[in-house]
């Protein structure tokens, strides 16, 4: 319905393909009006439905293969780009840095083609949160001159038992 | 600037093991005297310290390692071992000598055989020094061999597109019998493949006045109706194609010789017979047929078979349609009897 909205090729997307910019832009447009919902809230829930979602358990791997702790999995985000280029050479992910703001708060910069990256790393760091165990409030706080910024206060480090990584994949 | 003269460092168990967490000391006698903590993890309840390294460990290459004194010619060299119990996991080494002459330390890591370690032992990032690459081999594997399932799925889907497209291309969508691509296809495969088969080509009679007098609709129920009919009458291996507007061609392997195609052609105006029901409207057609076998010609040859199976076919409708006439050099246009006599 959304895909008709947007008046995009009958087919459907194919994940390993690349589509034109523009046509993400008219999705989403379409998902606001058939949704009725805000952008931001609809791109939060694609960020937490990329790590979240029993498909897409790979990604959430690749993921945890950041650290150990929730902590270690922050700092990692600023090597995400260079790690996804090992495997993908042609995707580019959004530049991301981490600022120490003191006090278990961080900043994370999200600069980004995609105006709204910012709300999909919200979306994924609240699930990756989950994921670890760990209790953190998030906050977008703007645009700024180097990109979206999201604010993150880590509440408890080992809040709730997360989900077990084992290094080994599943076979 | 003067050269830095080398130190002797000392390196407490901690530093040790920090660094190297897959580490083995020995002594000059080959007993081990401090393991890494994931050597220990490797394993498990057994106790390695004091224990004879060449008991515990098996050197593969270089050959003939099998004391110290063969591993001290081997110091600085690639060494390719197993701990004993769990041979199936192959371990990379190298031992070098100790500052004061007596014993060696020896550092180990897993090879290629890293997953299947990391598998068995249930290794975590905690067990790899951060300066060890291997976490991040793991990535790349794992990351790699996500992309390549998404790929592989991505190629069945455009193959499975690819066989409905091509299957499209061939197909009359009207009757869901073959085209006249298909049949031209399916002609010059019979003909490569020197299969010997039978040709029928058949034309409607009376086809356009239940057009003009029934309208288009009623053309097509009656089209689609000849496709039923002729897809009852193939078996497997046979070709039914519409290759004009109420033209079809019949490519019938199965029926090389003319009694068994003279029979399908039988089959075929006898079932034509029966008048076609459109909206409570019975609409009648029948038709004239044309055959020619490919055993008349040597070698086969597509162009002249369709021209002769034409020709017979036109004779058949000067002949008062509603028959089937074999053409080609072998039948010589012999008008075979009408529908149903």
């Amino acid at each position: 319905m959304i895909a008709r909205e947007a008046q995009v090729p009958v087919g459907g997307f194919e994940a390993m393909l690349s589509y034109d910019a523009a046509i993400t832009g008219d999705m989403l447009a379409a998902a606001e009006s058939v949704l009725d919902r805000p952008r931001e809230g609809i791109l939060e829930d694609l960020g937490t439905y990329l790590v979240s979602h029993r498909n897409r358990e790979g990604l959430r791997r690749l993921l945890r293969f950041g650290g150990v702790t929730f902590l270690d999995f922050l700092h990692s985000l600023e090597d995400l780009p260079d790690r996804v280029r090992l495997a993908l050479p042609d995707l580019e992910l959004p530049d991301m840095l981490l600022t120490d703001a003191g006090g278990d708060r961080f900043m994370l910069t999200c600069h980004s083609q995609i105006p709204g990256a910012g709300h999909i790393a919200l979306g994924l760091l609240r699930a990756m949160a989950d994921d670890y165990g760990a209790l953190v409030l998030l906050d977008h706080l703007g645009t700024g001159t180097d990109g979206e910024v999201v604010a993150i206060h880590l509440l408890e480090r080992r809040f709730a038992v997360g989900r077990r990584f084992n290094l080994a994949a599943e076979a | 600037m003067t050269a830095a003269r080398p130190v002797n460092l000392r390196l407490g168990p901690a530093a040790l093991n920090g660094l190297m967490p897959m580490h083995v000391a020995l002594t000059a006698e080959g007993r081990i005297s401090s393991v890494g903590p994931t050597i220990a993890r490797l394993a498990g309840d057994q106790p390695l310290v004091g224990g004879w390294f060449f008991t515990l460990f098996d050197v593969r290459r270089p050959g003939g390692v099998l004391a110290m004194r063969d591993l001290m010619e081997r110091a600085g060299e690639t060494l390719h071992l197993s701990f004993r119990p769990h041979t199936e996991i192959g371990l990379r080494g190298l031992a070098l000598p100790l500052a004061t002459g007596k014993g060696m330390v020896m550092n180990l890591s897993f090879g290629i055989g890293v997953t299947e370690a990391v598998k068995v032992h249930a290794l975590t990032d905690a067990d790899f020094a951060p300066t060890d690459l291997t976490v991040e081999l793991l990535y790349l594997m794992e990351a790699k061999s996500a992309v390549l399932n998404e790929l592989r799925a991505l190629n069945r889907r455009l193959d499975g597109a690819r066989s409905r497209a091509e299957e499209q291309a061939l197909t009359d969508t009207l009757t869901g019998l073959r085209n006249r691509r298909g049949a031209e296809a399916e002609l010059a495969r019979l003909v490569a493949t020197a299969q010997p088969f039978g040709l029928l080509h058949l034309d409607l009679d009376h086809f356009k006045q239940v057009n003009d007098s029934h309208g288009h609709a009623a053309g097509d129920a009656v089209l689609t109706e000849v496709g039923r009919i002729l897809r009852s009458v193939t078996r497997k291996g046979d070709t039914a194609a519409r290759v004009g507007g109420d033209e079809f061609l019949l490519l019938l392997p199965a029926c090389p010789d003319l009694e068994s195609l003279t029979a399908v052609a039988r089959r075929v105006l006898s079932r034509l017979q029966k008048p076609v029901d459109f909206e409570g409207q019975p609409c009648r057609i029948g038709g004239s047929i044309g055959l020619v076998l490919s055993a008349d010609y040597d070698p086969p040859d597509v162009e002249r078979m369709i021209a002769d199976a034409d020709a017979a076919l036109y004779a058949s409708k000067r002949a008062g349609r509603g028959r089937a006439t074999a053409g080609g050099p072998g039948a010589g246009g012999v008008d075979l009897d009408a529908a149903g006599a």
